[in-house]
């Protein structure tokens, strides 16, 4: 991966020329990276939408006291959240962002995790077992002088009624974390914390060899856990050189569409539990637990398969595999008339999500909202199509598109989403080569100098990895781009003014999983 | 009136395992006696409330979604009486600690722990909340949920499979068989166990109209 270097002096300018002349509507991701020596900065990967080129840029200084950069959050909506991580784990202020506050760790916590210097002793940050002081939040001014300070500002004022949801919140899908000032029932603005179950993978992984940080990937997001370790093991043999067989892609592949009905077939039953039909959900699991079944028998695992591994899978298919997965294909493309009938014609739940929620195309590009809730909006946004990986470039298959972005757009696309899936399946599942299902590595995998940057379709969105590489057994900085971010990000958009109900339909459809987001 | 053991319809007591923690249990409470009535008393009790726990759903990651499954109509755990799940933990028996719990949630957890009735149970489940789980290297996990509250089954897996979390919720009912509800229980928590550093204060509540301001 090429990443160009923008001194500091002229990176607005050329920030807004790459936006304004080049047309990079998509920021995919802002990577903060610690180069050491060679200073504290971000790396931002962009895209644009229409002709999908793609480039990153970087920028960077050595000043580890005051680590300043001027923020793009006003190029970008996404860059809101993105430049909070940063500054979360890097400790880098971007001078003129809004709301400069720590995104994940509280905001007591001493230091900032990420950066080589850290100090991870218990005795700085023991767990703290009081409540957070959240009535405040901190602010950081940049002063003309250079200096930044620091104040407590309040994000709400005296005057509004602000009321709490979560961290712990059946509508939340997760541990996130609202808080949301209302006029009567209408919901005028919206504060998201995150952080409740950031786990710190990224550091860990910083620890850990490549084989150990693949157990990790499918803790993030557990519904699309075998796209994840694809993603991560693609980067790995781009990085090797390693090529792999024709097997593997196509059992890779294969699974890859298994997971992602899967996991639509768990976003339509948590949908309905959530605006309370509960027997849509009864079904919606009964068909999983079949597809669970294959799973189990190929992978050992139900959930956490851990099936993919660097150069292959880890296991061969079993022999009744083609059949098994024939026979559901068959068994699920006549079960989905039968969700349409209990739950997406239903009066109620087409009363609740019709209008409701409208995500606009240029919303979902500004914010970066990919995978099912871009598409509902009419972004063409399938990294399949986009930059096709595995056998995708191979096979037939339409990327569903509705244009209204309301919650129902997104409801009907996922069950679409569904048949296509089991279109994919279907012309790969008889055509399986023979041959080895893992090619052989070294013992110790090193990557060699560089950065790496590998994208997928997961089940809700672009699931990217990015791997600087020093050499090592294990990676000098590793990045997870999260589905779930951009999806949150853009509530503060999808909730301003409506009511304080159609919380439950519109972070229902909008399909985040929040160990995904916190990483 | 002497403890009996814990029996439960259709599992045989010599098939659980840890047998042992329970013997002992009952060798203590059996230590002071009780009279037949109140004996009675309890042992209808127990049967009422061993038959109809209710947890409160504390999902965090993807223990959580196993948690679901059991509720699916596949393993049904209405068949144990576990079907009711509160999201409040005043109406809540126990808490299902199911997922990783890390720094920034553990206050929030030993709150809503603190904040349920007498008498009250936690499962943890999977390896996260036992002892960290894979991240148990990590600066913000919180490895084992056993260093904030007491834990009274531990069912490991990552994730457990869904007949795991009914054996341990099996194990639960057993334990709460041998409990005397009257005359001391196994464990009560003590009002000085709840930590909470930073009281709730309500400031800036608006003023009630005095009858001055009314009449004006
Ligand atoms: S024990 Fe495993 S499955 Fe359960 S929450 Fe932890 S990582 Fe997820």
């Amino acid at each position: 991966m090429n990443i160009t270097f923008i001194p500091l002096s002229e990176f607005r300018p050329r920030m807004e020329a790459l936006r304004q002349e080049k047309g990079m509507d998509f920021l995919r991701d802002i990577i903060g990276m610690d180069w050491g020596e060679e200073g504290i900065g971000a790396i931002y990967m962009l895209e644009n939408s229409t002709t999908k080129e793609n480039i990153a840029v970087a920028t960077r200084t050595t000043d580890r006291e005051n680590t300043i950069i001027p923020t793009v959050s006003d190029i970008w909506q996404i860059a809101n959240m993105y430049e909070r991580e940063v500054f979360d784990f890097f400790g880098v202020v971007f001078s003129g962002h809004p709301f400069m506050r720590r995104l994940y760790l509280r905001n007591d916590w001493v230091g900032y995790p990420l950066r080589k210097d850290y100090d991870e002793s218990e005795a700085l940050n023991p767990v703290r077992m009081f409540s957070e002081k959240n009535e405040e939040d901190y602010l950081h001014t940049l002063s003309p002088d250079g200096t930044i300070t620091t104040t407590l500002d309040n994000s709400f004022d005296d005057k509004e009624y602000v009321i709490n949801i979560g961290p712990q919140h059946p509508a939340t899908h997760g541990v996130l974390r609202f808080r949301l000032s209302l006029e009567g029932e209408f919901i005028r603005k919206v504060d998201v914390h995150c952080g409740y179950i950031h786990r710190g993978i990224e550091k860990i992984s910083e620890k850990y060899t490549y084989p150990q940080i693949l157990a990790l990937t499918d803790r993030l997001d557990y519904l699309s856990a075998h796209q994840n370790r694809h993603a991560l093991c693609m980067c790995i043999e781009k990085a090797m050189g390693l090529e792999i067989t024709d097997r593997t892609q196509y059992i890779r592949t294969i699974m890859d569409e298994l997971q992602r009905i899967d996991s639509h077939l768990l976003f339509v039953s948590c949908a309905a539990m959530d605006l309370g039909a509960l027997t849509a959900f009864i079904y919606g699991f009964r068909d999983r637990e079949k597809l669970l079944d294959i799973f189990e028998e190929v992978t050992g695992g139900r959930l956490i398969q851990n099936y993919n591994t660097i150069g292959g899978v880890q296991a061969d298919i079993t022999s009744g595999f083609a059949g098994k997965v024939k026979e559901y294909c068959k068994y699920i493309l006549g079960k989905l008339q039968e969700y349409n009938d209990v739950f997406t014609n239903n009066t109620i739940t087409r009363k609740r999500m019709i209008d409701v929620g409208v995500l606009s195309k240029e919303d979902a590009i500004s914010y970066g909202c990919t995978g099912g809730t871009g598409r509902a909006s009419g972004w063409s946004c399938d990294v399949r199509k986009r930059h096709p990986y595995a056998l995708y470039d191979k096979v037939d298959f339409k990327e569903v598109l509705y244009s209204k972005g309301d919650c129902y757009d997104r409801l009907r696309l996922r069950i679409d989403e569904i048949k296509e899936s089991v279109k994919i399946i279907n012309q790969l599942i008889d055509n399986i080569p023979e041959g080895d299902y893992k090619v052989k590595t070294k013992p110790i995998i090193r990557i060699p100098e560089g950065s790496y940057h590998a994208a997928v379709e997961g089940s809700r969105g672009e699931f990217g990895v990015f791997i600087e590489s020093r050499g090592e057994k294990s990676p000098y900085r590793i990045k997870f781009r999260p589905m779930g971010l951009p999806l949150v990000a853009s509530m503060h958009t999808l909730l301003k003014g409506c009511k304080i109900a159609d919380l439950m339909a519109i972070g229902a459809t909008l399909d985040y999983v929040i160990p995904d987001i916190d990483r | 009136m002497e403890m009996k053991k814990p029996v439960i319809k259709s599992i045989p007591y010599e098939e659980f395992k840890d047998n042992e923690t329970l013997e002992s249990l009952i060798t203590e409470l059996n230590k002071e006696r009780t009279n037949v009535v109140v004996g009675a008393l309890d042992d209808l009790i127990n049967w009422g409330r061993s038959n109809s726990l209710w947890s409160l759903t504390f999902a965090t990651s993807c223990c959580g979604i196993e948690f679901m499954s059991v509720g699916a109509a596949r393993y049904d755990f209405a068949r144990f009486g576990f079907e009711v799940t509160r999201n409040s933990p005043r109406q809540a028996d126990l808490i299902m600690v199911a997922g990783t719990i890390t720094h920034k949630m553990a206050p929030v957890l030993k709150r809503l722990y603190d904040q349920m009735a007498e008498p009250k149970y936690v499962v943890a489940v999977g390896g996260c909340a036992i002892s960290g789980g894979p991240f148990k290297s990590s600066y913000h996990v919180l490895n084992g949920v056993d260093k904030i509250i007491p834990v009274d089954v531990y069912i490991p897996g990552c994730p457990p499979r869904p007949e795991a979390i009914l054996y341990g919720m099996m194990q639960l009912q057993r334990k709460v068989k041998v409990e005397k509800f009257f005359g001391g229980v196994n464990r009560q928590q003590k009002s000085g166990d709840a930590t909470e550093d930073y009281p709730i204060i309500i400031t800036n509540v608006p003023q009630d109209i005095t009858d001055k301001e009314r009449e004006q």
